[in-house]
């Protein structure tokens, strides 16, 4: 298959995390769609790794993978404790600025 | 047949992503995410990086997807109303997101991007194993490599910091969870608690 | 010492005196300042004969010298300099002024000595005097509209002298305004006529004024005119004259020196200083003669019939004044500059003895209660006798030989000019009936309570102090008149000054007995050498014609007054009767206040309310500083929408940053 195919693939996975972000309203799940645009640029990276048959862009994707992990396990963590402090679960209600 | 398997991995990829974002239970995006995962790993398989595969599998849907269902486990939230509160924010968004693949495409599939060979360059043994990865990261990437692992470390240790409890074991318990969120209660039957 | 020199030193002196009293009235003992504002002005006076035999040694061609102190403002296309010009006239002038004030500084010592702002009133006296030196010493326009505008604001706080009254103070204030519209005539008058000049001092003005401008030019004409705004409110001509009746509310000294003899004259001096222009430019001259003559008769008619002692003396001076006016308009320079001089002796006289008479009705003014003085002041009667003879024009009194002198070099004009001639004999006859008119009422008859009381040794003093115009009681602090009132007869320093005055007022005529003597005449010649108009030889015929009939006018007029007042006593009540629409005419001093109000006033108010409320309030409130704030208001609060807080706001900003970008680079790309 041509590399564009899975670029395209690509884009459609991030623009639908792009538009999850946008519209949930609970914060696991927003940054659950930013897993989603997380991997679409994995996959790219990969795409572009097997175009040009080196291996940078699989070290680059598994570091991205790395750095994934750490940043979901912090963002946990902070929901964790906005639960623990009976903080709402909502990005709604989460803001102090008002405009 | 590497295309039919494509398509296969493409479409699942796909729905999965359709799937956490449109899916109203939080439980059930985290299983859709980890179907897209899986897909993903498909994908990744078909452009020959077999260790990237394996590690996604096995590190992304494996561990992070976990920690990911025991967080919602605990903490849960109920079943929202899907699309923003606003009218204007609900057609927007879902517009912006098509506004953005199109753009994205048009960078792709126009003459934009010039540099993209269809094929991809001839193959070469050992590409995309796990001995050339490791030569990698051990030569060429090795400070990536170390500071990556030092991210870990921080990580690690903010999470404990960030949701350590801070009253003591014997604290009273903490708010009942909404129903309908998978709770040990309900679990083993008790209903309304 | 060269004139010049002495010029300075006799501003010198009077701003001394104002220093003096102004920042040592602390440490001075009270009557020192009486006395040093006096000196100053004597010092003034000596200086100024000074410059008078110096300027005398000198011959003819050369007795026109300026001096400058300091370059204020010298560039290309103007020449601002503290400069002064001594002449003739400006030393005829500085004579007359620095004398007259010298002999009412001495008058005022005795007459405001229990006023407890007698210091702030010398101090004040001083600043007149210093501000009318500088005006007729001024080299340039510059000076010019500096001591005018400095007169101006002495007036003002000399009529409002006694603060704490509200008839005095709004008198100040109608003053004031007024003389700003005369301050408003003269700097646009001299723009007129620096635009052509190019040079602001007056003797070089003067020496180009044929080449810059043609005959009856536009823009001389209307800087002319525009001067003689000027003059006619400082001299309060028709129609700018309405403050003078009300400045009498200063005190007498200030009536005397300000309203008589000094400030109400800059107008005249203003013409005969400028004649260059003005004949250049005969249109504004005529314009001045025929104000002149106007006012001349229609403040003779008001003075008929007005009963406040001091407004009959005011209406005489606003009417005399037109005679000077008419005089200079006219050509006859030196004829309206010596009834100038006379004029200043017996109306400063004049009111010096009113003020006696007025000391001696303990305050109060209205002819209606007083008679019979006769015998109780007859200091005072003495010196009204002699003042009101001069004013009359009866020989061989002073006011005699120079009012008819201005009569006949008018009427030698020719042409419509024997209309003023008329016109000025009238104003003569009813001159001497309302002068008379005033001294028979208060002097002759029976005695009046007060009058009775002082024949017996004792000065009336009202049990409460009141304002003789409103009636309502005051007290005698700082703000209101003192509580004592002085009369000539018993103060010296006030006998001392009307006496002087009395002798001038009788023996100035000699100076200028035609075809005997013409010493103003020949003084004066320097500064008019330049004049078509001033060497004339009348015809023998006229000047006689204008002696006789000056003189039986005179006479005529004092018959009248004592055939209506004295021997039939009846005669003004059913004069009134048979006469009532002139009457209420005159009474209501034609109405001019009133045309005032309803024409200037009444639309400047309108105009400041509708300023303040519509266009202020509205559009420079609402509309500019509201437009401008609620546009960076409106701008602000767009700004901060963007930072509402929500999360998701901030993402979807980000993500469309980062499309843009990349939008950037395809097109770029491709």
């Amino acid at each position: 298959m041509a590399i564009q195919w899975y670029l395209v693939v690509s884009a459609f996975v991030f623009s639908i995390g792009a538009a999850g972000v946008l519209t949930r309203r609970n914060p696991l799940v927003i940054l659950l769609c930013l897993e989603l645009m997380l991997n679409a640029g994995n996959l790219a990276l990969i795409a572009f790794s097997r175009m040009h048959g080196n291996g940078d862009g699989q070290i680059f994707a598994i570091i991205v993978m790395v750095v994934a992990a750490c940043e979901v396990t912090v963002g946990l963590g902070v929901i964790v404790a906005m639960y623990r402090g009976r903080v709402a679960i909502d990005v709604d209600e989460l803001r102090e600025l008002r405009g | 047949m590497a295309e039919a398997f494509f398509f296969i991995a493409a479409i699942g990829a796909i729905a999965g992503a359709i799937g956490v974002v449109m899916l109203r239970n939080p439980f059930y995006s985290v299983l859709a995410l980890v179907f897209h995962l899986l897909s993903l790993a498909a994908l990744f398989l078909l452009l020959r990086a077999e260790f990237v595969a394996a590690a996604q599998v096995v590190i992304y849907a494996g561990a992070v997807m976990v920690l990911y269902v025991f967080v919602v486990a605990y903490v849960g939230g109920a079943d929202e109303p899907l699309g923003a509160e606003t009218p204007a924010l609900r057609i927007a968004s879902p517009v912006f997101a098509g506004l953005l693949l199109a753009e994205l495409c048009i960078a792709i599939l126009g003459s934009g991007l010039k540099a993209l060979d269809g094929e991809g360059a001839p193959y070469v043994t050992g590409f995309g194993s796990p001995g050339q990865i490791g030569e990698l990261l051990l030569t060429r990437f090795l400070l990536p490599f170390e500071v990556a692992s030092f991210l870990l470390l921080v990580a690690a240790v903010g999470a404990v910091v960030l949701a350590r409890r801070r009253h003591g074991i014997d604290a009273p318990l903490d708010r009942p969870r909404p129903a309908a969120t998978g709770t040990m209660a309900e679990s083993v039957g008790r209903r309304g608690v | 010492m060269s004139p010049t020199t002495y010029g300075w030193l006799t501003l010198a002196f009077p701003l001394a005196g104002v220093l003096a009293i102004a920042l040592g009235w602390r440490i001075l003992p009270w009557r020192a300042a009486g006395w040093i504002g006096t000196g100053a002005i004597f010092a003034a006076f000596v200086s100024a004969v000074g410059a008078l035999q110096q300027l005398q040694e000198r011959d003819a061609e050369r007795r026109q010298l300026t001096s400058s102190l300091w370059d204020y403002a010298v560039t290309t296309g103007v020449d601002g300099r503290l400069s002064i010009l001594v002449d003739p006239l400006s030393v005829f002038m500085i004579l007359v002024v620095a004398g007259v004030s010298a002999l009412i500084h001495l008058y005022s010592v005795a007459y405001m000595a229990s006023d407890e702002g007698y210091r702030r009133f010398f101090a004040y006296l001083n600043f007149f005097v210093f501000s009318m030196l500088l005006l007729v010493l001024a080299g340039n326009f510059l000076m010019l509209i500096v001591g005018w505008a400095f007169v101006g604001a002495a007036s003002y706080l000399l009529i409002s002298f006694w603060y704490r009254r509200t008839t005095a103070t709004q008198a100040g204030i109608k003053a004031f305004v007024i003389n700003v519209l005369g301050d408003v005539g003269l700097v646009l008058g001299t723009y007129f006529i620096f635009k052509h000049s190019g040079t602001l001092d007056l003797l070089g003005t003067f020496d180009s004024v044929t080449r810059d401008f043609h005959r009856n030019d536009g823009d001389l004409v209307a800087g002319c005119v525009l001067l003689l705004v000027g003059a006619f409110a400082k001299s309060a001509q028709i129609p700018l004259h309405t403050w003078l009746p009300d400045a009498m509310e200063g005190p007498t000294p200030v009536s005397a020196l300000i309203h008589a003899a000094t400030m109400v004259t800059a107008g005249v001096y203003l013409i005969a200083r400028m004649h260059p222009l003005f004949e250049q430019a005969p249109a504004a001259a005529d314009v001045g003669a025929v104000i002149g003559c106007l006012t001349l008769i229609v403040a003779a008619t008001i003075g008929l019939v007005v009963t406040d002692l001091k407004r009959v003396i005011a209406y005489s001076t606003m009417s005399q004044i037109g005679y000077m006016i008419m005089a200079v308009s006219a050509g006859a320079y030196a004829a309206g500059l010596f009834h100038l001089m006379t004029h200043a002796f017996f109306k400063a006289l004049l009111f010096m003895a009113a003020g006696s008479l007025i000391g001696a009705m303990a305050g109060v003014q209205d002819l209606d209660r007083m008679s019979g003085f006769r015998r109780a002041l007859p200091f005072t009667y003495g010196c009204f006798v002699v003042g009101g003879l001069a004013l009359a024009g009866v020989p061989p009194f002073s006011g005699f030989f120079s009012k008819d002198e201005i009569l006949l070099l008018v009427g030698d004009r020719g042409g419509w000019h024997w209309a003023l001639y008329v016109v000025g004999y009238l104003g003569a006859l009813l001159t001497a009936v309302y002068t008379f008119r005033m001294i028979f009422r208060a002097f002759l008859g029976d005695p009046c309570p007060e009058a009775a009381e002082l024949e017996r040794g004792h000065l009336h003093h009202a049990e409460a102090p009141t304002n003789p115009a409103t009636g309502e009681v005051e007290d005698t602090g700082v703000g209101f008149p003192g509580a004592a009132h002085h009369v000539a007869e018993r103060a010296l320093e006030m006998r001392a000054a009307m006496g002087v005055l009395a002798l001038g007022a009788f023996g100035l005529g000699a100076l200028q007995i035609p075809k005997v003597t013409d010493v103003v005449d020949t003084f004066l010649e320097p500064t008019f050498a330049d004049s078509r108009l001033y060497t004339r030889s009348p015809s023998d015929g006229l000047l006689a014609f204008g002696l006789v009939l000056g003189a039986v006018v005179g006479i005529a007029g004092i018959a009248i007054a004592y055939r209506v007042w004295v021997a039939r006593p009846g005669t003004a009540a059913a004069m009134r009767e048979r006469f009532s629409a002139p009457y209420r005419l005159f009474v209501n001093r034609w109405w001019f206040d009133e045309l005032i109000d309803a024409g200037v006033v009444r639309p400047a108010a309108w105009a400041g309310r509708f300023a303040q409320q519509t266009f202020e309030r509205v559009v420079v409130n609402g509309l500019l500083v509201g437009g401008a704030t609620g546009v960076v208001r409106a701008g602000s609060a767009a700004v901060r929408s963007a930072q509402n807080g929500y999360l998701r706001a901030y993402a979807a900003l980000l993500l469309l940053g980062v499309g843009g970008l990349a939008l950037y680079f395809l097109i770029a790309a491709s």
